[in-house]
């Protein structure tokens, strides 16, 4: 609670509630410092930068794009499922995915 | 009577300081870290805006919408199962489960899998069950997942270790012998990352976390630097990501004579540190500046945003500053208190420029 909610309420992005998983895999792929992985991100969901952080926005686009929900949602993508469609939707490589792809070809 | 404003001590104690007496200290920390190493104080504004949170009568603060940043997180699922030595509470569970209910519950941007101890060494002999575990963990979450370890060189010395213990050896006046000692460690060390890394990249491993480089000095930051740059020549890892985070704020020289790339690693700052992970190829790089106990609030936070401010500015790479227990402003208690927690939290994104924490 003194750390990680501590940190959230300040100033975190908020993993797969919001965008936060996918402005930090641009920051590991490809180095991106933090305004040129938002553009990106954003750019890729055809949103505002600010709509990042916003559930609002955010939980309805993720179900939409089916890149994987906080809550329990039947039927949709679930664990590589959903990082496989991140993949495509972002337009970077995923490790744990390109190694499902290479297990099933 | 002047108004007082309720802060805190570097050991999380609750003080009470005018608001002129927290300007005095926050020019005197920003002037500490600017002398120390060489670099800019913060500017007027940026010392308002830390009075400004300090001064904050809520008890959570936070940056302004739309500036926030994504997290990286040191020790995994140890804060939930481990003991109270690794800050845990003790509860029973999988490392799986730990991983999932930080996606699920606490909203983490990426998370961590990393052995009980923490350490590289240990985990080398159990590779196959933490490659098991990783499996596990990709096939069923979405966040990207680090394997977080420490080189902890400090292993590799006797008796623990293999290797002569340089500590014991140099007031011996042993001083050939304990640098020899340090050089092997660290060939050693960077056989075991290098050897975690491969294995868990072969199952799908996202990014590798070196955490508390340099804790037991210099040999330890060479080791880091040198696998890093192996890993990032070697075709099997060249795209693991790697996260670089600091022990300390300034390199001890327990060697004194390692350089990397012809420059000296003992004694140098964060901003100085970055300079030298871009070149080894560290992907992400996270610098601490370490909490005096004795000071207040507004002087380590001040402090520490001088020293990250210019680590952003200089570096090219993103920077996810290290804001645990003890370091970068937060006070040096087991159980930090939010109000203080989240002031630095704000005041390292906005004032500090942070790519993420």
């Amino acid at each position: 609670m003194g750390m990680n909610i501590a940190h959230y309420a300040a100033s975190g992005l908020g993993g797969i509630r919001t965008a936060g998983d996918l402005v930090a895999r641009c920051q590991m792929r490809e180095n991106m410092k933090i305004d040129e992985a938002k553009n990106y991100v954003a750019k890729k969901l055809d949103v505002d930068t600010q709509d990042l952080s916003n559930v609002n926005v955010m939980r309805d686009l993720r179900e939409e794009l089916d890149i994987g929900v906080i809550t329990s949602l039947p039927g949709a993508a679930k664990g590589v499922e959903a990082k496989s469609k991140i993949a495509d939707v972002l337009d970077i490589e995923i490790p744990s995915v390109n190694r499902l792809k290479n297990k099933i070809e | 009577m002047t108004e007082k404003y309720t802060t805190r001590k570097g050991d999380g104690r609750k003080i009470e300081l005018t608001k002129s007496e927290i300007r005095e200290d926050i020019e005197e920390g920003s002037a500490d870290a600017a002398n120390k190493g060489g670099i800019n104080e913060l500017k007027e504004d940026e010392k308002d805006k830390i009075v400004s949170l300090i001064t904050d009568p809520s008890k959570v603060v936070s940056v302004e919408k739309g500036n926030e940043v994504p997290f990286t997180h040191d020790i995994g699922t140890l804060r939930l199962m481990g003991d109270q030595g690794n800050s845990g509470v003790g509860i029973p569970m999988s490392r799986e489960q730990g991983v999932k209910t930080h996606e699920r519950a606490f909203a983490v941007d990426t998370m961590e899998l990393g052995h009980i101890d923490y350490s590289f060494k240990p985990a080398k002999p159990i590779i196959a069950q933490e490659q098991q575990t990783l499996e596990d963990i990709l096939l069923s979450t979405i966040v990207p997942i680090w394997y977080g370890a420490m080189p902890n060189l400090g292993l590799y010395y006797a008796p623990d270790g293999q290797f002569k213990n340089p500590n014991e050896l140099m007031p011996e006046g042993k001083i050939k012998e304990a640098k020899e000692a340090q050089e092997k460690a660290i060939e050693q060390a960077k056989e075991d990352m290098s050897y975690i890394a491969e294995n868990l990249r072969k199952v799908g491993l996202d990014g590798l976390n070196i955490d508390t480089t340099a804790a037991a000095g210099d040999p330890d930051f060479k080791a880091v630097l040198e696998v890093t740059e192996e890993l990032k020549s070697n075709p099997e890892t060249e795209d693991l990501a790697i996260e670089i985070g600091m022990a300390a704020e300034h390199v001890l020289g327990m060697h004194g004579d390692l350089e990397y790339n012809g420059k000296q690693l003992a004694g140098i700052f964060p901003h100085e540190q970055v300079e030298i992970v871009e070149e080894a190829g560290g992907d992400l790089f996270g610098p601490v500046c370490n909490t005096k106990t004795g000071k207040s609030l507004p002087w380590n936070l001040a402090r520490a945003v001088t020293f990250v401010k210019e680590t952003s500015k200089v570096s090219d790479i993103p920077i996810h500053v290290n804001m645990g227990m003890g370091v970068c402003g937060v006070p040096m208690f087991e159980t930090p208190p939010v109000d203080a927690v989240t002031r630095a939290s704000s005041a390292m994104v906005e004032v500090g420029n942070v790519d993420g924490i």
